[in-house]
């Protein structure tokens, strides 16, 4: 079957079984390893992507059903780790293993993006679907809340240079 | 990490004028730079050649200093640290270091292994060294250049300087020079003094953590090979089974499958000594084809008729039964023993028994096993996220018949080892795959695959009796061990230290053993054996406390201090007995030290919270922990916090990794307490996923406030010591909270609702 969609903002179009998962479309034919199997049920999250910026696990959605959507996979959060998370993430160095750290940040990208200043009560609830086995749960709150400050100074400081841009 | 710019001719205060302007205005002067190739090339040289010290510096005359990192990266942060001993020593500046991950090889590098918290004592001195003998030659070629005595010349900051005469070289202008200079004796190296220390104890970020955060490829399982197949494969769910018949035919019509076959090594394999494999049996089928997920979806065509062997009598309710009956009869044999504890057991005053277990869990790593092969005019090469590649390497020549020369491990850095990838048997697996393929293959395991054929962490039961005399001190105790094993000989990480404590610190001490067969493989999970006999041992002394009437940190510190004099043991010590370097003092240490830290004593709590303390020994390190914690009238156990003090010598040398360990470790242990459980049914693991078999979640972690105690003794491990006392101290805050005493795990199968 022929499935094309974007990948952070490309357009892709593959060859594969429809029940594919997305995840293995990502991983093994457009060759995007950021995103890692864990668990190939739901359960972990360390296979998420932003699905039209909805944090969605890839491992057990059929590529079929993200025909003409919008799919941000880690690579799309920023190549060069310029996104205020990945600064974050780098800056409190949240990694031990690293594995479930992709899934961590996409759906840290997404919290933000609809709640620019989260609560611990906040993140807790968004996050609470990724695991990581290392537990590094205490940096990754702290860098959320980071981030969410950087992210804050550039908004201010495109106020005050009065750019109009808000963030980046 | 950004390669720094080296004027050629090494004259230093050009090229730092050169910086500085650099950076104050922008790109416009750095563009002026010459590339460092592009200068020699424009003067008519050659690249000269590179200094290459010993196996793990690298230093071109363009001065990118390279350091390799010889163990395996699994998350513990020993690519960042060991290289951060060898650059403090080669007087370089870490900024300006590139670390590379070396393969494995036995021909360059010792102990090259990822397990028992063993990097930081093992190459805190060989590391260092190394980087001073690099730095002793490139002195010593400055020296010579200059005709003055190497005396008189100092380094910083990967420069060698003559204060007298101003003159300085950066180490890449020295690269060629020193290449010809004569290696030192590694044992007259003079070390810097801790005062001097520039990385060491500094907060470094881990080398692969840009890398991470950016999504690169960096894990075994995101290797890919030209012409690369992928496999799946489907082992006995009762451990030792193989098969008798499958639909092979049925599975290789599948669409994209180019090779389904059977594999019956058996468990010829599978002998217990040296081999690393413990029992583990490489029989089933193996599904190739053109991409995994082809493959699994062929596997749910796969019917297979297994013969399951003596092992599907095998159940955790049979484990049970067998333990409890084996604790009314005489124990098998004496690990230890000081004193009378009959008599003392039958004239103390008060008397506690209890009866202590933990169950099976597993590793459960992030990142399923994995591995990708590839055979070749003879010749393997492997790409695996492997703790410990020397065995695979061994098992892999011995399976094969192939020199083990013949054999190329890469090692990629794991998603979590935890131990489990001590053992090799996904490396044994995928090369026998590619073998019977012809093609370079990928083995990826799914994550029932994985939580069902784990080394598990040993369930163990322990029969407890104490006694405290009038004046609340403990005066016996008995322990009758009942783990897994055959004779006298524990199944792998299923034993005990014979003097494990409160051997030596009891006047009457009795530490016994029984054990019964097992059929499954058993491994090393992280802070093995302690992880268990911490929650036994401490919980019961706990108890004890209580019974004595005495407060449970203050009769913890009573009892460190009451050392036995050396009295002549008996028993049958086996090998790897561990403990005997235990040092009370530095125990009492953290155990004040976490006192003051959590207040303990200080504060009222309301009836349903309580605070629960407890320490141990492993792995070289001191820890003692606080958690408070809450119960409510339903029964949900809420951590408030937990207080960590910890004594692992000297030195922290990277205490942003350190408290990241120290706190994940923490909160590794309270997963394990709260609902970790593997069973048995009819030989078969009962759990497949991470839905019955639970990892924590970001609700569920408190904070962690790590402390630690520097002493004068030589630094040892962080990543694993620290989580066998958290699980007594909760259970312990769980008592104090509810009165409910809590003496087997996990947690979740305990009603602790109150009223």
């Amino acid at each position: 079957m022929t499935v094309t969609f974007k990948v952070n903002g490309k357009p892709v179009t593959v060859d594969v079984p429809p029940d594919m998962p997305l995840l293995w479309v990502l991983r093994d034919v457009l060759d995007l390893k950021g995103t890692k199997f864990g668990c190939g049920a739901a359960h972990c999250g360390a296979c998420t992507v932003q699905l039209r910026g909805v944090p969605t696990r890839s491992c057990v959605l059929p590529v079929s059903a993200v025909q003409g959507s919008e799919v941000t996979t880690i690579e799309g959060l920023s190549s060069d780790g310029s996104h205020h998370l990945q600064r974050a993430w780098e800056e409190l160095d949240v990694p031990q293993c690293g594995y479930c750290q992709a899934g961590q940040l996409m759906s840290a990208a997404a919290l933000l993006a609809k709640n620019p200043k989260p609560s611990d009560a906040d993140i807790d609830a968004a996050m609470n679907g990724n695991l990581c086995r290392c537990a590094t749960y205490i940096r990754i709150r702290q860098a959320i809340h980071r981030a969410a400050a950087m992210k804050m100074e550039v908004t201010v400081a495109g106020r005050v240079r009065g750019s109009g841009a808000s963030t980046p | 990490m950004r390669r720094p710019f080296r004027d050629v001719t090494g004259h230093v205060s050009r090229r730092e004028f050169l910086q500085v302007s650099g950076i104050a205005g922008g790109g416009i002067l750095l563009a002026t730079f010459l590339e460092p190739f592009a200068a020699l090339e424009a003067l008519g040289a050659t690249p000269a050649a590179e200094f290459t010290p010993n196996a793990f510096i690298r230093i071109t005359p363009d001065g990118i200093v390279t350091i390799i990192a010889q163990n395996p990266e699994l998350g513990q942060g020993v690519k960042t640290m060991l290289p951060m001993l060898i650059a403090e020593e080669l007087d370089v500046d870490w900024k300006d270091v590139h670390v590379e991950q070396a393969p494995f090889d036995a021909t360059k590098f010792n102990n090259q292994f990822a397990g028992g918290s063993r990097a930081t004592p093992t190459h805190w001195v060989p590391m260092r060294r190394a980087g001073a003998a690099a730095r002793v030659m490139l002195v010593s070629a400055a020296a010579h250049k200059w005709g003055v005595p190497e005396s008189e010349c100092e380094t910083a900051s990967g420069v060698v300087h003559h204060r007298a005469s101003g003159r300085a070289l950066v180490y890449g202008a020295l690269a060629e020079a020193a290449a010809s200079v004569p290696a030192p004796d590694l044992k007259t190296l003079a070390l810097k003094e801790p005062k001097d220390f520039k990385i060491i104890g500094t907060r470094i970020r881990g080398v692969d953590t840009h890398a991470i955060v950016t999504g690169k490829p960096l894990y075994g399982i995101d290797v890919t090979l030209p012409g690369m197949l992928y496999a799946t494969f489907e082992k006995c769910p009762v451990f030792g089974g193989n098969v008798v018949n499958a639909n092979l035919a049925e599975v290789r019509a599948q669409p994209g499958v180019r090779h389904a076959f059977v594999i019956d090594k058996g468990s010829a394999l599978g002998d217990r000594n040296g081999s690393g494999l413990d029992g583990f049996a490489l029989d089933g089928i193996a599904i190739v084809a053109d991409s995994w997920w082809h493959a699994k979806s062929a596997r749910q065509k796969l019917r297979v008729s297994w013969n399951e062997g003596p092992g599907a009598e095998q159940s955790s309710a049979r484990f049970a039964a067998s333990a409890a009956e084996l604790s009314t009869q005489p124990p098998q044999w004496t690990l230890h023993r000081d004193g009378d504890v009959d008599m003392a057991l039958r004239s103390a005053p008060k008397i506690v028994r209890a009866a202590y277990f933990y169950p099976f869990i597993a590793h459960a790593t992030l990142e399923p096993q994995n591995c990708t092969a590839h055979f070749r005019d003879g010749k393997l090469e492997l790409w695996a996220g492997t703790q410990m590649p020397e065995i695979g390497r061994g098992l892999i020549a011995k399976t094969f018949g192939i020199a083990e020369n013949d054999i190329t491990i890469h090692i990629m850095r794991s998603g979590g080892g935890f131990g489990r990838r001590l053992h090799n048997d996904f490396m044994l697996e995928a090369a026998w795959i590619a073998k019977m393929a012809g093609a370079p293959v990928k083995l990826l395991w799914t994550r029932e695959d994985d939580i069902q054929h784990d080394f598990y962490r040993p369930a163990g039961w322990h029969y407890l009796a104490g006694g405290v005399d009038a004046s609340g001190k403990l005066v016996a105790w008995r322990n009758h061990f009942v783990s897994f094993g055959e004779g006298k000989t524990f199944a792998t990480s299923a034993s005990i230290a014979p003097i494990e404590f409160p051997a030596r610190f009891v006047p009457h001490f009795a530490l016994e053993a029984s054990v019964m067969p097992l059929a499954l493989p058993t491994g090393y999970l992280r802070a093995p054996i302690s992880n268990g006999v911490a929650f036994a041992t401490q919980s019961f002394i706990d108890e004890l406390a209580h019974t004595a009437g005495k407060d449970p940190l203050q009769f913890r510190l009573d009892l460190l201090a009451n050392v036995q004099p050396d009295t002549p043991a008996s028993g049958e010590a086996p090998r790897g007995q561990r403990g005997s370097d235990f040092d009370p003092a530095r125990m009492r240490g953290v155990l004040e030290l976490v006192a003051e830290k959590s207040g303990w004593g200080t504060r009222r709590l309301p009836r349903g919270s309580g605070m629960g303390v407890a320490f141990h020994y492993s792995h070289s390190g001191y820890f003692a922990e606080v958690v408070q914690a809450r119960v409510s009238h339903s029964g949900k156990i809420s951590i408030d916090n937990v207080w960590v003090a910890g004594d692992v010598g000297s030195d922290i040398i990277n205490p942003l990794n350190a408290e990241n360990q120290v706190q994940g470790s923490v909160l590794d242990g309270i997963a394990e307490a709260l609902a970790q459980e593997i069973t048995i049914e009819r030989g078969r693991v009962v759990q497949t996923n991470f839905h019955d078999f639970p990892l924590l979640r970001v609700t569920q972690a408190p904070p962690v406030d790590v402390h630690f105690r520097k002493t004068q003794f030589a630094p040892t491990g962080i990543g694993e010591p620290a989580l066998p006392p958290v699980i007594p101290a909760l259970c312990s805050a769980i008592f104090a909270a509810t009165g409910k005493r809590i003496r087997t795990l996990p947690l979740s199968k305990h009603d602790l609702r109150w009223t």
